[in-house]
């Protein structure tokens, strides 16, 4: 381990490289190939150079509309991204409380993260299922003749993706919670603060970064989900899930158009919350410290 | 306010019951809405598939009567085939199998891809860049990182045009696509990223004057590794080993898509049972896959405390 770097460095950056390598090689190649002309195909060499398949996406392809489920996952993400950043800040102020029943909390989000989404999602479709089935025949005459489902995006859609999205906000949460001082609180209350001008004034402030990349994840967690989604949408679909109908039936680059597309509004999505992160530390820096501006 | 404890501790001794109470109350207010979410959409829902996994099933509907006929289905002709696999269990087999390749190697590429980032990069910067570089992929959807692989695998893909204008075989091969093969390959490239961060997360907290001290002592790079760094990381190696094998034991997209929906697996038993709407032999596998993988994860928690760990 000394300074010197020696076979195993090289090695090791060597191999470091090869995994880099492995983790964009397809990616870059379906990002050249959806550039493919009119007559291009899904494999090299290309065949000409367009935009042609973007085009072609953006018409549609009749069978699927894109831009509708492409809408959908978008309003669906950013509830997703509200709730998540809502329920999580809660819960991790909660947490620092020891509230009892606060283990079995902790172990049920975690429990909901290794539980097999398949399951889960199962679990939900079985869940309005049986509601459904209730109020069809046992709810009131004016709501059982109509009624087909509860089942939908912002219903039993926005519940499985919850599941996914909250676990990963509480341990950020807890991630935060842990490096935080909690004398910048004391100071406050002596100072006459009420608790929630001290969360609004001095804790909000201090985590508002991680706060959003909390958002970042609920979003893009959102966006590319697909297993818990599966069985719990209802009549219409994601954008993952189309996508992944599109694998079976599409033999044109358009499905590389669309991979394209949608990878470019999840990087869009993640730069801008990186330098919302970047900027609101950067201000942290500036107001949090008074270097330089002294009374002396 | 010089006297003022910087911790929460002798403040919190000196607040009143009813000081506390209220504290209690505040925090379950803050706590209801997780707990809600997940009592309505993961609780519930779970105690639903065990439930229904006992219910009659016909063609098109679930009949809420009691019934094993969701397990016997699953399990039918198992004991007359024996020694024999009936379906169910080589499909496990096949998803155990599938799991335990899926496992050997992300973990082999994690630990040495953390590896190099924790011990190796010395400077702050390159290692918070190393490290977003791995995560970049990560940000698009597993589907098209699934796709990806057509034009590179692809009966034409440029492996085998290599292969082919190579020399090395006179005919594209088959099997790079839609076999299991591509199963396992695409696995690995979706989810090495599991692996990696719990392990880098152990590894850079491991002090780095341990690790001075066993080279004064007299051990080789291998006996550090193997005997200092492998035991302190082991977190993370369990961490990102239930992640990894959670995932893969539930997969059925993935195996769907690279495997020409021709591969079975255990996940993909549950899809098919729910596409033919028999909800109770879907429940019936759901609750047997939730069994097995609860058992491995049991397994591998016995050798680490997690909650410690995060």
């Amino acid at each position: 381990m000394g300074g010197e770097r020696g076979k195993a460095f090289y090695f090791l950056a060597f191999f470091f490289a090869l995994y880099v390598l492995f983790l964009y090689g397809p990616m870059i190649a379906i990002f050249v190939l959806s550039f493919q002309g009119p007559e291009g195909g899904l494999t090299f060499p290309m065949n000409g150079f367009s935009f042609y398949w973007f085009g072609k996406l953006y018409e549609g392809n009749g069978i699927i509309k894109i831009g509708a489920s492409f809408l959908r996952s978008f309003k669906l993400g950013l509830v997703v991204m509200l709730l998540t950043v809502a329920i999580s800040v809660a819960a991790g102020l909660a947490f620092r409380k020891k509230f009892r029943g606060s283990a079995a909390l902790f172990y049920i989000a975690i429990a909901s993260l290794i539980v097999p989404s398949i399951i889960t999602s199962l679990g939900i479709a079985l869940e309005f299922r049986i509601m459904d089935d209730v109020v069809r025949h046992y709810g009131p005459s004016w709501l059982a003749d109509t009624h087909t489902t509860f089942m939908g995006l912002f219903t039993s859609g926005l519940g499985a993706h919850l599941t996914w999205t909250l676990p990963f906000g509480l341990l950020i949460m807890f991630a935060i919670f842990n490096r935080f001082n909690p004398a910048y609180e004391e100071a406050a209350r002596d100072l006459g603060a009420t608790p929630w001008q001290t969360f609004r004034h001095v804790v909000l402030p201090i985590i508002l970064p991680s706060v959003v990349g909390i958002g970042l994840f609920g979003f893009t967690l959102s966006w590319d989900e697909i297993a818990r989604s599966s069985q719990v949408i209802g009549e219409v679909n994601t954008l993952p899930l189309d996508l992944q109908g599109l694998t079976t039936t599409v033999t044109k680059p358009d499905i590389y158009a669309l991979g394209t597309v949608t990878s470019a509004v999840s990087f869009v999505v993640i730069f801008a919350a990186l330098f919302a992160i970047r900027a609101l530390q950067n201000r942290q820096a500036k107001q949090g410290s008074d270097a330089g501006s002294g009374m002396v | 306010m010089a006297a003022a404890a910087p911790t929460a501790g002798p403040s919190q001794k000196s607040k009143s019951p009813i000081d506390r109470a209220s504290d209690q109350l505040l925090a379950w207010a803050q706590a209801l809405p997780m707990t809600l979410v997940f009592a309505f959409f993961f609780l519930l829902p779970l105690a639903l598939v065990v439930m229904v996994s006992f219910w009659d099933y016909n063609e098109y509907e679930m009949i809420p009567t009691f019934s094993g006929r969701g397990y016997t289905d699953t399990f039918e002709g198992c004991l007359a085939e024996l020694p024999n696999l009936c379906t169910i269990l080589k499909t496990y087999a096949k998803t155990l199998k599938l799991c335990f390749l899926v496992w050997i190697i992300t973990l082999t590429i994690g630990f040495t891809v953390a590896y190099f980032l924790a011990f190796h990069v010395k400077s702050k910067t390159w290692q918070i860049m190393l490290s977003l570089l791995c995560t970049i992929p990560f940000w698009t959807s597993n589907v098209i990182r699934m796709i990806a692989w057509i034009p590179l695998l692809g009966r034409n893909g440029l492996v085998n045009q290599g292969l082919v204008g190579a020399g090395i075989v006179d005919k594209p091969l088959e099997w790079l696509l839609y076999s299991e093969f591509s199963v396992v390959l695409a696995l690995v490239h979706l989810f090495t990223f599991f692996m990696v961060v719990p392990i880098f997360n152990s590894m850079i907290r491991i002090d780095k004057s341990l690790i001075e001290a066993a080279y004064d002592a007299g051990a080789t790079g291998w006996q550090t590794l193997v005997n200092v760094i492998m035991p302190l990381a082991k977190p993370g190696i369990v961490i990102g080993s239930i992640f990894v094998i959670t995932i893969v034991m539930g997969d059925f997209i993935t195996v769907g898509v690279m495997g020409g929906q021709q591969i079975a697996s255990a996940g993909k038993i549950i899809e098919t049972r729910l596409n033919a709407l028999q909800f109770p032999a879907a429940a019936a596998n759901a609750v047997i896959l939730l069994g097995v993988t609860l058992l491995i994860i049991a397994a591998l928690s016995k050798l680490v405390d997690i909650r410690k760990e995060l």
